[in-house]
């Protein structure tokens, strides 16, 4: 394994020199959202924190959390930090459930943020002149023109596809000798589903990584993406509150995605009760931005869950890592008091090597108590004329549910490619009792 | 010889059996006899029909999942007691039927563990065995 750095000082700076750096920039950033935006100036006036006098990096945790309501309350500008003429860039959420977050970015934001994520993609063993295919969505959505920047920070040759389009994507891998693919996950799947039902061999493509992100993803599904796709698939992580992708990615070795602590300072936090927990321990992730000029967050509550690494990496790297997110704290589900986790059930589905990486998580109410179905695709190779085949199937799958989980959940055969593949973000929990529809 | 028998899996919902007839029907194959058995969400159909490895080409590329398996098929007089003999035949030589269904032609299909002693006990029995 080839090991570098594309700036050494920073990524293996010593735990003392990040924090005092992180507290003169988070001193700067205080200063700056004070002046300039109302919402934040009342927060500190009101929790006594004075940025003029900010020395001790612990006064952080006596700022309140700015949460996704407190963006869409001042929606569209009223967060911004600096003027337009100093914006250069604005990217929005799809705002299906309310009004959409609106984030913007300065020229030297933008420029950041490429920086940051070129920095990841290095320590992924990718390089100049490495073939990008960028099918992140282009447009508000950060994931396409995040990376888009990164890649050609790095030097490396962006194809801005975008998403979709799945049989040109195919082609324009074959044809373009496309090297990394970036994209979600489950769309990752798709390609390869659909791939192979052309007759492509993957293995023979000049494809040899994955920058997969956008959703949580369990290891099982990278072994999957791996094989099929004949890549090393990595997890790059972000939001656009706090920049976009790039927040945190992942290294070479696959052991939790470093942040890029020079410009983030993240923290874990119990959800029910905003107390910070213990390293190690799962809590809502919790970040600030201390380079960001347009439009800072402090202390922004992103719901996904994570454990935080303090330990320096095998890579040498010594920003703090994030476990790969199980699941957001509002992906959870409630079912008769026990708390069940998506990530969970795909952990279990995707360890029995019949099942195909597509299900869903069928949520409802029968007889008013909370009820599971998985729906799973019936795989061919388990599939005979005999009818107990199949109920033996289905029953050891429910079995391994009921011993992983604790809940008894319904697992419901499909027949094949009946469950819906996504050309972005997943979606795979289904809750009628929200009146949502399979 | 055994014949070759196709099962297909089926969503329990409305039209699919009517979908697998409808390329049966397109693709020019004869179906000349099948059987349904169902659990609560989905059912499995058993057919016989006149071109195996054809029906199953287009059930695949129509995105269903299939299978083929040996089973015997015998023609059995259309008469009082001719169905008992097979039984008879198969329960005296301890052979227990897995399933079981008619086709045109008053021809049977059966499944049975050990087909070949059991293919052999019927025709010294007399039964004619078809191949296709």
């Amino acid at each position: 394994m080839t090991l570098g750095f594309l700036n050494e000082s920073i990524e293996t700076a010593d735990k003392k020199s990040i924090e005092k750096m992180q507290t003169e920039r988070l001193k700067s950033t205080l200063i700056n959202v004070y002046e300039n935006v109302s919402f934040y100036k009342k927060r500190l006036d009101d929790c006594g924190v004075d940025p003029y006098n900010f020395k001790n990096i612990d006064e952080l945790q006596k700022i309140p959390f700015t949460t996704k309501e407190d963006l869409r309350l001042n929606y569209p500008f009223n967060m911004l930090a600096r003027p337009f003429g100093e914006i250069v860039r604005i990217h929005s959420s799809s705002g299906t459930t309310g009004n959409p977050t609106v984030v913007a970015y300065t020229g030297r934001d933008i420029e950041i943020w490429g920086e940051v994520i070129a920095r990841q993609l290095f320590s992924l063993n990718l390089r100049r002149g490495d073939i990008f295919q960028n099918s992140y969505g282009y447009g508000l959505f950060t994931g396409g023109l995040g990376l888009h920047y990164g890649i050609e920070k790095l030097g490396g040759v962006a194809i801005p596809v975008s998403g979709g389009n799945t049989e040109r994507q195919i082609k324009i891998m074959q044809d373009f000798l496309t090297g990394v693919i970036c994209c979600t996950p489950s769309y990752a799947l798709h390609i390869a589903e659909v791939g192979t039902e052309l007759g492509v061999d993957f293995s023979k493509l000049a494809l040899k990584a994955g920058v997969l992100g956008a959703e949580p993803w369990t290891n099982q599904i990278r072994s999957e993406i791996e094989k099929r796709l004949s890549i090393n698939a990595y997890d790059i992580y972000g939001l656009s509150e706090v920049i976009g992708p790039g927040v945190s990615c992942e290294c070479s070795f696959k052991k939790g995605l470093h942040v890029a602590e020079d410009n983030f300072i993240v923290e874990t936090i119990d959800p029910k009760t905003g107390k910070n927990v213990p390293e190690a321990k799962t809590g809502e992730l919790v970040f600030t931005t201390i380079t960001k000029e347009g439009m800072p967050v402090i202390r922004y509550r992103t719901k996904d869950l994570s454990n935080l690494i303090y330990e320096k990496c095998e890579c040498g790297r010594t920003h703090v890592r994030m476990k790969k997110p199980i699941g957001r704290s509002d992906d959870m589900l409630i079912i008769r008091g026990v708390n069940v986790f998506p990530s969970q059930i795909e952990e279990v589905l995707m360890n029995v090597k019949e099942i195909e990486p597509h299900y869903l998580i069928v949520v409802q109410k029968k007889n008013f108590l909370d009820f599971i179905e998985v729906w799973v695709e019936v795989p061919e190779n388990i599939f005979s004329e005999k009818m107990n085949t199949l109920e033996i199937f289905e029953a050891s799958i429910e079995h391994k549910l009921y011993s992983a989980i604790g809940i008894s959940i319904d697992v419901k055969l499909k027949e094949p490619k009946t469950i819906k593949r996504s050309e972005g973000k997943a979606k795979r929990v289904v809750d009628m009792r929200r009146g949502e529809k399979p | 010889m055994p014949i070759k028998q196709l099962t297909v899996f089926l969503e329990n919902k409305l039209g699919r059996l009517a979908e697998v007839t409808r390329i049966l029907k397109r693709e020019n194959i004869n179906l000349q006899g099948f059987s349904t058995t169902e659990a609560r969400d989905y059912g499995i159909l058993r057919i016989v029909v006149s071109d195996v490895e054809k029906a199953r080409e287009a059930l695949k590329k129509a995105g269903f999942t299939t299978h083929v398996a040996d089973a015997i098929c015998i023609r059995v007089e259309d008469r009082p007691g001719e169905l008992l003999n097979v039984l008879d035949t198969l329960s005296d030589a301890k052979i227990n039927i897995d399933y079981i269904y008619v086709i045109a032609g008053t021809r049977v299909i059966l499944s049975v563990p050990e087909l070949e002693r059991a293919e052999k006990l019927l025709i010294e029995k007399g039964f004619s065995i078809c191949a296709d």
